[in-house]
């Protein structure tokens, strides 16, 4: 059951990242270029889904547990760390790149053609070497 | 396109449904790097929800996009750009622990402070990433 849902979400969040535009990297270049033709698709987008999420996390902080059992995440660490700052500017890099960040490259798997690939396989690479760097940044931090 | 904004709306409603969906049902943080990455470290646990998760997100758009005949993700041909990129992608949202999804769709509408910061970052990097890139040194 818990599994069926999953799909669910997946496949809802792959048809909001293709109708979106979100899947093609022109769109999110665009987005990111304030220097070139500017395109504001994306925050139509971000805007459109943090405007639902806003009332989901209501809706959760007023129930005891999840509709299939479980737990509700645990609040969010108030801390801001060494690893959140560096690791998302190593981020935005290579999404400023590629136009393409981990959910647009997933939904377009099937038809993105071997670019598209190439990229999900160095993204898994990028993802298998990430703990040591984690790790090291911890270190230096404390 | 004039409409492109709209769609870019209802397509962003769409995704806050999938996160809604995930918090209020399975009670777990839709961020796309959290699921790939938990199951290509074996860090997370909910290992068959992540495939499920996943298999959703890959074949509904395949889906859809097959069904319309074709659409084009219009990737650099560069396929050096793109290996450092999806490197840049994999470690930074690793070291970071999410990315647009988690922490931008899902970290800003809970005020975490962490997932502002981080989409500030991210959009911050990106933005001078595509000046650098485009237009001092030509190459995307």
């Amino acid at each position: 059951m818990r599994c069926l849902w999953a799909f669910g979400a997946g496949g809802i969040f792959g048809l909001g990242l293709l109708m979106s535009g979100m899947t093609d990297t022109r769109k999110v270049i665009g987005w990111l270029d304030v220097f070139g033709a500017w395109d504001p698709t994306l925050a139509f987008v971000l805007g459109g889904a943090v405007c639902v999420m806003f009332v989901a996390w209501r809706v959760a902080g007023q129930r005891a547990t999840p509709a299939l059992g479980g737990s509700f995440p645990t609040p969010p660490e108030p801390k801001l760390s060494r690893n959140l700052m560096v690791g998302s500017v190593l981020f935005g890099m290579g999404w400023g790149l590629s136009g393409l960040c981990p959910g647009p490259a997933m939904a377009s798997a099937l038809w993105g053609g071997i670019g598209g690939l190439v990229f999900l396989a160095a993204m898994v690479a990028g993802m298998l070497a990430a703990p040591p760097i984690r790790a090291r940044l911890d270190t230096a931090a404390s | 396109m004039p409409q492109d904004w709209l769609y870019g709306l209802l397509g962003g409603a769409l995704i806050g449904v999938a996160a809604a969906m995930y918090l209020l049902l399975n009670g777990r943080i839709m961020g796309a790097s959290g699921i790939v990455g938990g199951l290509v470290d074996g860090s997370g646990g909910f290992k068959s929800e992540r495939l499920a998760f996943l298999a959703g997100l890959v074949l509904v758009p395949g889906a859809v996009v097959f069904a319309q005949g074709g659409a084009s993700t219009h990737l650099t041909g560069n396929l050096g750009v793109v290996i450092i990129a999806g490197l840049l992608v994999g470690i930074g949202t690793r070291v970071a622990n999410g990315c647009t999804s988690g922490h931008g769709v899902c970290g800003i509408s809970r005020l975490s402070l962490r997932g502002i910061v981080a989409t500030l970052f991210y959009l911050l990097a990106g933005g001078v990433t595509v000046v650098l890139a485009r237009h001092l040194l030509g190459v995307i």
